[in-house]
């Protein structure tokens, strides 16, 4: 699974006490933005066969952001893959040193470790708010997700808050 | 059973990105698909942040996690990068608990 949010909710469920299954459910839908970016990029990638099952794991927030700013079809796709192979070797050699350091600590809460993930989440989440209506179903999120955290296993607090959103999307969109 | 999901999640994952580059374009670009997958994962990190803040297991809890949250949320404010944000958050937690 090469792609961050849903590592990091996969992660955070499991870690919150929440079955591994709901915690899979959260990080598939945190993915499906990626089917989008897909879309985007098949055309500037023209990418067939082989190559396309490989570009395909690459396709993420950044390599997406880096490709489509480009202006030139032939920069796209070098954008794309240096920044896709780049990040792929990086991201897995910092999650090797992630799980072997962390044998080291008995306590990861004196460390603060506890209140990484949020700040993650939210460091993800803030380039998504520069409008309005996005804080605002950012804010109406987290209260659903609070009120609802008392009364149903741990980590379905988010595939309840996945459900509602989509049927606001596609409510609105008839409108 | 942890692998079982979490290849499962691997290769749900794989799998959207796979049919965005494959799938035909008209299917994707159905307007009520394009307006709502961009708000799933803004619902969906919004609730994490609110659950991993305020909450161990059932329970609603304050604790130096929002005050660590409360320093994220001045350093995505002020623009910093995602290390910062993150090293921020957990030395404000770490620091609370040696008080």
């Amino acid at each position: 699974m090469f792609t961050g949010a849903s590592q990091f909710a996969l992660v955070g469920v499991i870690g919150g006490g929440g079955s591994v299954w709901a915690g899979a459910a959260a990080a598939a839908l945190l993915g499906s933005r990626n089917a989008l970016y897909g879309l985007r990029l098949s055309s500037l990638l023209g990418v067939r066969g082989p190559r396309r099952v490989l570009a395909a794991h690459f396709v993420i927030d950044e390599t997406t952001a880096m490709a489509i700013a480009r202006d030139d079809p032939s920069l796209s796709r070098f954008a794309f893959w240096a920044t896709g192979v780049a990040l792929f070797i990086l991201w897995n050699l910092g999650t090797l040193v992630g799980a072997v350091a962390a044998h080291a600590f008995s306590n990861p809460k004196v460390l603060g470790l506890d209140a990484a993930p949020p700040a993650a989440f939210l460091a993800l989440l803030a380039p998504r708010l520069r409008a309005r209506e996005p804080l605002a179903i950012a804010i109406a999120a987290a209260v659903v997700a609070i009120a609802v955290l008392g009364f149903v296993p741990a980590g379905v607090p988010l595939l309840i808050v996945a459900v509602l959103v989509s049927i606001y999307g596609v409510l609105r969109t008839q409108r | 059973m942890i692998w079982a999901g979490v290849l499962v999640a691997s290769v749900s994952c794989y799998a959207l990105k796979l049919a965005g580059l494959s799938l035909p374009q008209r299917w994707l670009q159905d307007p009520r698909v394009q307006s709502t997958v961009p708000l799933i994962p803004i619902a969906l990190l919004a609730s994490l942040v609110a659950t991993q803040t305020f909450s161990t297991g059932h329970h609603l809890v304050l604790d130096v996690r929002a005050a660590a949250l409360g320093v994220a949320v001045i350093a995505v404010v002020l623009r910093a990068p995602f290390l910062i944000v993150v090293v921020v958050a957990a030395a404000t937690a770490a620091l609370l608990r040696l008080l």
